[in-house]
């Protein structure tokens, strides 16, 4: 397995600036607007809640739920991190939008014929060599990207040498088995929009854990019917061969009666 | 017949305007314009769908209650087909009819909500295995396509295709068993669909058992469905209602609910749900109206045979299980996630008048088959003399022959 990268993001250290919205604007062909809500016109934006700064962008799960829920496998976890959408194979259902935990894919409700939207991190730029755009355009490099295990280990030494200045938990690290965009926070993570109230498990795992077992019920369910079938079949004929022998018993006694 | 007759016909079908003829007319224009907008301007003009809330009345109503309700489809073939039950053959046709209407409606319904309805065929060819929507697309298709082989010798015998209709008869017992498998997964999978988002859901409907829950209510309103068709068909075209047989389907829907509300207790002390029970905010008084109105007062009702015997006692308990039923699809589907969302929806009207016209065309749908195929054999013909030449068809000379003959029991001549 190829080694995955990621983006830390510091919220302490976030200006507010926007170069981060502008430049993905630009990499996706985005008109530049002042609205700082995600959209099918904004893969990333920065939010702000009280004093703090908060980028928001597709935390690229380690075990992503909009992979897990796509009927026709439109995203794709890639072996380096990033989670990437196929628009070629959307059929539009929006099971991702209903199911992510962080609300990231967006549509194009305005279209005749719409896709999803969400960040890829660049993959394609990643590809070439370069950082995500958001990343590059930073000027305080409050997101870093790098290789997943790194910037963990960057973060903890972080929070452990400035306890005053951080809250003693990288979100990303332990939600839902991980994330490969992190968070770092001065104040609690849910007074900035994050959901404090996740799993620790891996979300697609709670329908997986249904949904392995359909072939074996499948077997044994039919088998199973198809026995029940076999048996009321057979009191079935049972009864009507037990009721034609007391007719003609019946009839046999008749017939001795009579004689 | 040719195609002027069929069109005297069409023309009379107009000039004989009854109320219930102009309703229909009204819903279907209504839906139409829908659809034009729908299809031109995209989901975001049409609905009130958004990147806060993106499934609604089409996924709630149209999709969850519609594959629910038609659940008495498989229960009753099952019932006859390999269970043996022979009581059971006087309602299996319109079971048959309102289930294969009832999919057939649901795949159209899917073809507004998906935001690229000409790809819906996707799911053959791109698998992922580990998406509940890719299992049930394949089920919701695969029994489609099961309840049409079911329904199809009604159609034959109308074309006087005999041969045609015997082959299906010929695999009808593995072809039910495979039907109540796959409506098995499919009724139970739709509430797979919400196992994965635990953190989103108001706690009263989210529940690891809810594959089961879907399933058992499945079980219990197919059935209620079957009564209530066959109480308003027995108004509608004036014919014998088949009591017996519906008071003992009412026995079925009894234990049925029992089972739910069962895991429903299971539910409310696994998850500590005692607190949430007792606020009476939005989710708890629809929670309520849910157990109430859904589960404990038709397990009461059911179980007095006084009440499941008389007519109108089991008419009103059936249609007490479907109010709760839709009630708790659309919970679980809209109320449960309102919270979390932060958003309340509320479906546009043309969101509406599409759920209407699919509704009419269901009602239009069972309305033509029961005048013009054998669905209701036994009293077309004895009942109403004056009627008698709309049923011409169906008039059927044999008595029904229960035996143990391949035959719905029902021969037309």
């Amino acid at each position: 397995m190829k080694r995955q990268v990621g983006i830390l993001v510091d919220t302490t250290q976030c200006i507010g600036c926007m170069a981060c919205e502008e430049a993905c604007a630009d990499r996706w062909g985005f008109p530049h607007t002042d609205v700082h809500e995600l959209s099918c016109e904004k893969n990333t934006v920065v939010q702000q809640y009280g004093e703090t700064y908060v980028p928001k962008l597709c935390m690229h799960c380690e075990e992503p739920t909009c992979v897990s829920v796509c009927p026709v496998g439109a995203f794709e976890k890639t072996a380096e991190g990033p989670v990437v959408y196929d628009e070629s194979k959307c059929m539009g259902c929006r099971y991702c939008m209903q199911a992510c935990p962080f609300q990231i894919p967006k549509y194009q409700w305005n279209k005749a014929n719409p896709k999803v939207m969400k960040c890829d991190m660049c993959f394609d730029r990643q590809q070439e060599g370069k950082q995500p755009a958001c990343v590059e355009a930073c000027p305080v490099q409050a997101r870093v990207f790098g290789y997943r295990d790194e910037l963990i280990e960057e973060a903890e030494k972080k929070i452990k040498e400035n306890q005053s200045t951080y809250v003693q938990h990288i979100f990303g690290t332990t939600e839902i088995e991980g994330t490969s965009t992190m968070y770092l926070a001065g104040v609690d993570f849910g007074k900035l929009g994050f959901p404090t109230n996740l799993p620790k498990r891996a979300l697609p795992k709670y329908t997986w854990e249904i949904m392995e077992k359909i072939p074996d019920y499948f077997i044994w369910g039919s088998t199973l019917m198809a026995g029940f079938w076999w048996l009321t079949d057979r009191k079935k004929k049972v009864a009507a061969y037990e009721e034609e022998s007391k007719r003609q018993k019946t009839q046999d006694e008749d017939n001795e009666n009579n004689r | 017949m040719n195609s002027s007759s069929y069109l005297s016909k069409i023309a009379e079908w107009f000039r004989h305007m009854t109320f219930w003829k102009s309703v229909f007319l009204v819903l279907v224009a209504a839906g139409l314009y829908s659809t034009v907008v729908r299809y031109a301007f995209g989901l975001g003009t049409a609905t009130h769908l958004s990147d806060s809330f993106p499934w609604g009345l089409w996924i709630g109503f149209d999709v969850l209650c519609g594959v629910g309700l038609a659940a008495g489809g498989f229960v009753v073939a099952s019932a006859v087909y390999v269970f043996h039950l022979d009581d059971y053959k006087a309602i299996i046709r319109p079971s048959v009819l309102t289930a294969f209407l009832g999919y057939v409606l649901v795949v159209f319904a899917l073809l507004y909500d998906l935001g690229r309805p000409w790809n819906i065929w996707y799911p053959f060819v791109m698998w992922n295995p580990h998406s509940v929507m890719f299992e049930v697309a394949w089920c919701v298709i695969l029994y489609t396509t099961v309840l049409a082989l079911e329904f199809s010798p009604m159609l034959f015998e109308r074309l006087k295709l005999k041969k045609a209709a015997h082959a299906v008869y010929n695999m009808i017992v593995p072809l039910v068993i495979l039907g109540v498998m796959l409506s098995t997964l499919h009724q139970s999978s739709l509430g797979s669909l919400y196992l994965i988002m635990p953190e989103k859901m108001y706690p009263l409907w989210y529940s690891g058992n809810l594959p089961f829950l879907f399933f058992a209510s499945a079980v219990a309103v197919g059935p209620a469905m079957v009564t209530i068709e066959s109480f308003l068909s027995s108004r509608a075209f004036h014919r014998e209602i088949e009591m017996p047989i519906l008071s003992k389907l009412g026995k079925v829907t009894a234990v049925a609910l029992a089972i739910y509300l069962v895991l429903k207790i299971e539910d409310a002390i696994n998850y500590n749900l005692g607190s949430y029970l007792m606020t009476f905010n939005m989710e708890g008084m629809l929670y309520w109206a849910e157990i109430i109105a859904g589960v404990l007062l038709p397990i009461g009702l059911l179980l007095m045979p006084k009440i499941r015997e008389s007519k109108r006692g089991l008419f009103y308990s059936a249609v007490l299980v479907m109010t709760g039923f839709v009630l708790n699809r659309m919970n679980v589907s809209i109320t449960s996630l309102e919270r979390h969302y932060a958003v309340s929806y509320f479906p546009s009207w043309m969101e509406i008048s599409v759920t209407l016209m699919i509704v009419a065309i269901g009602f239009g749908g069972f309305a033509w088959a029961a005048k013009n195929l054998a669905v209701f054999p036994k009293e077309a013909a004895a009942r109403e003399p004056a009627h008698a030449e709309s049923y011409e068809v169906v008039v059927v000379e044999d008595e029904i022959h229960l035996g143990s003959e391949p035959s719905l029991g029902m021969g037309s001549k």
